[in-house]
């Protein structure tokens, strides 16, 4: 038996790889675990190397843990890389090359002896005996070709982990039966009981076994990016405009699909200007409308972002971070585009940015990015990154047992139009000086007498542009005043915003933001567990920044890590700017090479700056490398 | 009081009611073309039968993006260029709003060129007008894309190498149904312009030729004009595609030698706008979207009722 598994299936882009790893994972938590999918991928259509993972466990699992224990090695059907001119070996045997060094002791691989020469791959015996892995090759793609199409060895694959888990096959075939029919479904059935029987007749040297529980049908498995599309829908968000980068594009896919459906718009556009603007007008003309991108389409964003919290018009945009600088690494996560995202646009500009740090939490801070937005009109921002995006977790379905919120915030109506505030030429004050948190009321285009100018540059009350100093000081100060208003806001509600973990008297602390929560919530068990006094704090609001809470929590340690995927330690440097004190408890773990962390990294990374004192946790950053030649 | 009772309210409306309390005079210099377009403007809503409150002016950035501040309606300042991306979606989202998008040559023809093309290939039901006085203005005297080859300024001291943008046959390549051109020395034909853009059922391109007095110092460049459907030497069917095609080319060369056609150039009835062919693929509701947070009895739906069964 093993408390966790976690099954890595690689191949090649294009081999169907997402789509069976994502249904195996279903099967596991319909079989009563708890699912956690890590993606790897590289930025092309077909082939390279791309593998997934499924960590599988009894209790709750916030990471992907340390390593893995079985590898399904399906081969990459798309190779076609001479041996020479490839960058790592031979395309065919990348599944086994690029993947053994973080197979754990004791594990097991299973390999298509169709595709893969496992003569090729350098010290393949010595390396299993070392770590005792436990290795089946089977020749997948027969069997595969035998009843069906050699697309279905992904399935012949599944049938052959099944058996090695003694996982039973009525919840993979109850899956099949919803999603295919006919002679594809027969296929596929009749190769996942064939490579189940074939391996059943073996005669074990492991056992991977996960203690199963009951079928809780309350279960979910679900993605950030799909609990921030329906946190969107849920607060009546019925517009969104876009255009397609990788990761952003699986929340725009999943709104696009949806949309129609509840009587929404969506619009893909020429460009990221154009799809911020499109939001920004829809709002304007009163409807709740999002817009968003990666790195890159967010770079253009920067413009019409400006012209949202100049105008005070409500938009929520959506920054799915990737690896920079420029187009950077398409397909690998990082967290550098922090400081963009704060900053960017021109002037003292505001905005609202949330980091959810799991997809729970994607779904509670997009509801809560709307509801600021459009009662504080201002632009909200949720952040998050290639890894958070689309991994997979089993969520409760209670927890979006929730009211809709179609609010539309600070609009009037008509009735309150007529006794509201106007300009003698019979323009309304729509932005107000003396409001009592900074919000004034709006109108929306078509409303009797509401009419006003939403003009980016500096205006007036009623809208005129203007250039009179003492205007200027009354707009910019009342602007400013809404993020005050938002703070105490946020801090009224109950409990934290941010995500605490560990003993609540630990001595050291771990700070993190977004993505990497869950790889540091791993890491402070782990510690914890082997007795050293550790706690963490899973910062998730941005702007306005939590100075009371990450002041309180850095009084209460005596030094801290901070942990984030960036090379400069943007996070670190925000929490010293916003702070002033406490810089001296801060170093900074970081890693930049395209992966995110594993817990392993974190605890090893405490156990040398802290317990071994090799950094004085001065100001020197500490960044993780992985070794040489490694790529994960 | 519905939420939008301005949308289909009728009664007389005077042209007056669009002048708001703050004057052109304060920014536009003596002369100047832009006072043609708001004049022309102002005469031709109570024609189109449209209040100030049902109007959405959306400009871009310059003397024309003031446009918006000189007009009495609701009005969105918005970007240099992005007048257009901000217009359609407000269309979108409430189709009964009258959307005009106003803004230069500079602004529409080159940093929102990619807006304006995309837009006229979607046909929006809205009108686009834009302010063509082939130079950089409120920037002080630059070469603008409609300058003339060989245009002198401050930016192109030896005279700029670039053949101009061709406007209308732009619009035509790019999908307008409707394409005009006139000018603000014609204060009548440009009523009747701006009126029958309003009313076509599509996305409406109207290339104003403004002078400009201060930088491009001939403040009669665009006179004499020629009025081509009240002139006997252009016959030829605005409706026919290619014959539209054909008289552009002919107008846009002719512009650059100093012959002032303008007129309707190619109007196409047919085209459905975007709007009615979203709604035919059924991804655009039939009732304007912006009135339903405003309606008490709209059940809202959750994503719990209909969405999570498949992540199960």
């Amino acid at each position: 038996m093993t408390k966790d598994l976690v099954w890595r299936i690689a191949g090649g882009s294009g081999d169907g790889i997402d789509s069976t790893s994502q249904n195996f994972a279903k099967a596991l938590m319909r079989a009563g675990l708890h699912v956690f999918t890590h993606r790897h991928y590289p930025s092309r259509i077909r082939g390279g190397h791309t593998y997934v993972e499924v960590r599988a466990s009894a209790d709750p699992v916030n990471s992907r843990g340390n390593g893995y224990n079985f590898l399904l090695a399906l081969g990459d059907s798309f190779a076609r890389n001479p041996k020479e001119n490839a960058i790592y070996g031979n395309e065919e045997i990348k599944p086994l090359t690029e993947n053994l060094n973080e197979l754990n002791e004791g594990g097991i691989i299973v390999y298509d002896e169709g595709l893969v020469d496992i003569s090729e791959v350098p010290n393949f015996e010595e390396r299993v005996e070392e770590n005792n892995w436990h290795v089946y090759p089977m020749d997948l793609r027969s069997l595969a070709r035998e009843h069906g199409r050699e697309v279905m060895r992904n399935t012949a694959g599944v049938g052959v982990t099944a058996a090695l888990l003694d996982i039973e096959l009525e919840y993979i075939e109850d899956l099949m039966r919803s999603a295919m029919r006919g002679d594809v479904l027969e296929a596929n059935l009749a190769i996942l009981q064939e490579a189940y029987d074939i391996v059943s007749e073996e005669e074990f040297t492991h056992d991977l076994r996960v203690p199963t529980g009951d079928h809780d049908e309350d279960q979910l498995l679900i993605s950030a990016s799909a609990c921030i599309a329906y946190a969107a829908l849920d607060e009546g968000c019925r517009f969104i405009s876009g255009y397609p980068m990788t990761p952003w594009t699986e929340v725009f896919t999943i709104m696009s699909q949806n949309l129609p459906k509840f009587g929404g718009i969506s619009e893909q556009v020429e460009d990221e200007i154009a799809a911020a603007a499109l939001a920004i007008g829809a709002s304007h003309a009163g409807v709740k409308a999002m817009s968003g991108s990666s790195g890159g389409g967010f770079a253009l964003m920067g413009e019409p972002l400006g012209l949202a919290e100049m105008t005070e018009t409500p938009v929520v945009l959506i920054e799915a971070m990737r690896a920079g600088p420029s187009t950077g690494m398409p397909t690998k996560p990082e967290q550098s585009d922090l400081e963009s995202i704060l900053y960017s646009s021109q002037g003292d500009s505001n905005r609202i940015v949330f980091a959810p740090g799991n997809a729970a939490e994607a779904y509670d801070q997009t509801r809560q990015a709307f509801r600021i937005a459009y009662d504080y009109q201002i632009p909200s921002i949720i952040v998050i990154d290639q890894k958070i995006s689309g991994e997979m977790v089993n969520v409760d379905e209670s927890f979006f047992d929730r009211e809709p919120n179609p609010s539309l915030g600070t609009v009037l109506s008509e009735e309150e139009i007529a006794e509201a505030a106007h300009h003698e030429s019979g323009k309304f004050k729509r932005f107000l000086h003396d409001t009592e948190n900074g919000v004034s009321p709006r109108t929306i285009p078509g409303q009797k007498g509401g009419r006003f100018l939403a003009a980016g540059n500096e205006h007036s009350e009623e809208g005129h542009i203007s250039e009179d100093p003492v205007n200027r000081i009354k707009q910019m100060a009342r602007r400013a005043q809404k993020l005050e208003a938002i703070r105490d806001d946020l801090d009224s509600q109950d409990g934290s915003h941010q995500t605490t973990f560990g003993p609540e008297d630990a001595e050291y602390g771990i700070i993190t933001w977004g993505s990497q929560q869950g790889a540091v919530m791993d890491a402070v068990s782990e510690l914890n567990d082997a007795g050293h006094s550790v706690k963490g704090l899973g910062v998730s609001d941005l702007m306005p920044f939590p100075k009371k809470d990450l002041a309180a929590f850095l009084e209460s340690v005596d030094k801290a890590i901070v942990v984030e995927m960036n090379a400069t330690g943007q996070f670190r440097g925000l929490a010293r700017k916003e702070l002033g004190l406490y810089g001296e408890k801060m170093s900074s773990l970081l890693r930049f090479d395209g992966n995110p962390f594993i817990p392993r990294n974190i605890v090893e990374a405490f156990e040398e700056t802290i317990v071994e004192g090799k950094d004085d946790v001065s100001n020197e950053h500490t960044k993780f490398l992985p070794e040489a030649g490694v790529t994960q | 009081m519905s939420a939008f009772s301005a949308i289909g309210e009728e009664r007389e409306i005077d042209s007056n009611e669009f002048t708001p309390g703050i004057e052109p005079q304060a920014t536009w210099c003596p002369g100047c073309g832009d006072f043609g377009v708001l004049k022309a403007l102002k005469q031709a809503m109570p024609d189109v039968g449209r209040t100030p409150d049902e109007v959405l002016m959306v400009t871009g950035i310059g003397c024309s993006g003031k446009l918006s501040s000189y007009f009495e309606s609701y009005g969105f300042h918005t970007l240099h260029g992005r007048s257009l991306p901000i217009a359609r979606a407000a269309k979108l989202a409430n189709p009964g709003l009258e959307v005009i998008a106003a803004g230069g040559d500079g602004d529409g023809y080159g940093i929102g060129g990619n807006h304006f093309m995309h837009t006229a290939r979607e046909n929006h039901d809205m009108t686009y007008i834009v302010f063509n006085n082939e130079i950089f203005g409120l920037t002080k005297g630059q070469t603008s894309p409609t300058s003339p080859k060989g245009h002198k300024s401050k930016t192109q001291p030896s005279g700029s190498a670039k053949d101009p943008v061709r406007p209308l046959s732009l619009a035509l390549a790019s999908g307008a149904s409707y394409i005009a051109r006139t000018a603000a020395v014609n204060p009548n034909q440009a009523k009747e312009i701006i009126k029958e853009a309003i009313e076509h059922d599509g996305f409406a391109h109207i290339d104003f030729l403004t002078q400009c007095p201060t930088w491009n110092k001939d403040a009669r460049q665009y006179v004499p004009y020629v009025d081509i459907q009240d002139s006997d030497d252009y016959d030829f069917d605005t409706h026919d595609r290619r014959e539209a095609a054909d008289m552009m080319f002919e107008a846009e060369n002719a512009l650059h030698e100093g012959q002032v056609l303008t007129g309707r150039f190619y109007v196409d009835d047919e085209r459905p706008s975007y709007q009615q062919e979203k709604q035919a693929t059924g991804e655009m509701p039939e009732e304007p979207l912006a009135e339903r947070y405003f309606d008490e009895d709209y059940q809202w739906e959750r994503v719990a009722d209909s969405l999570l069964d498949r992540h199960k």
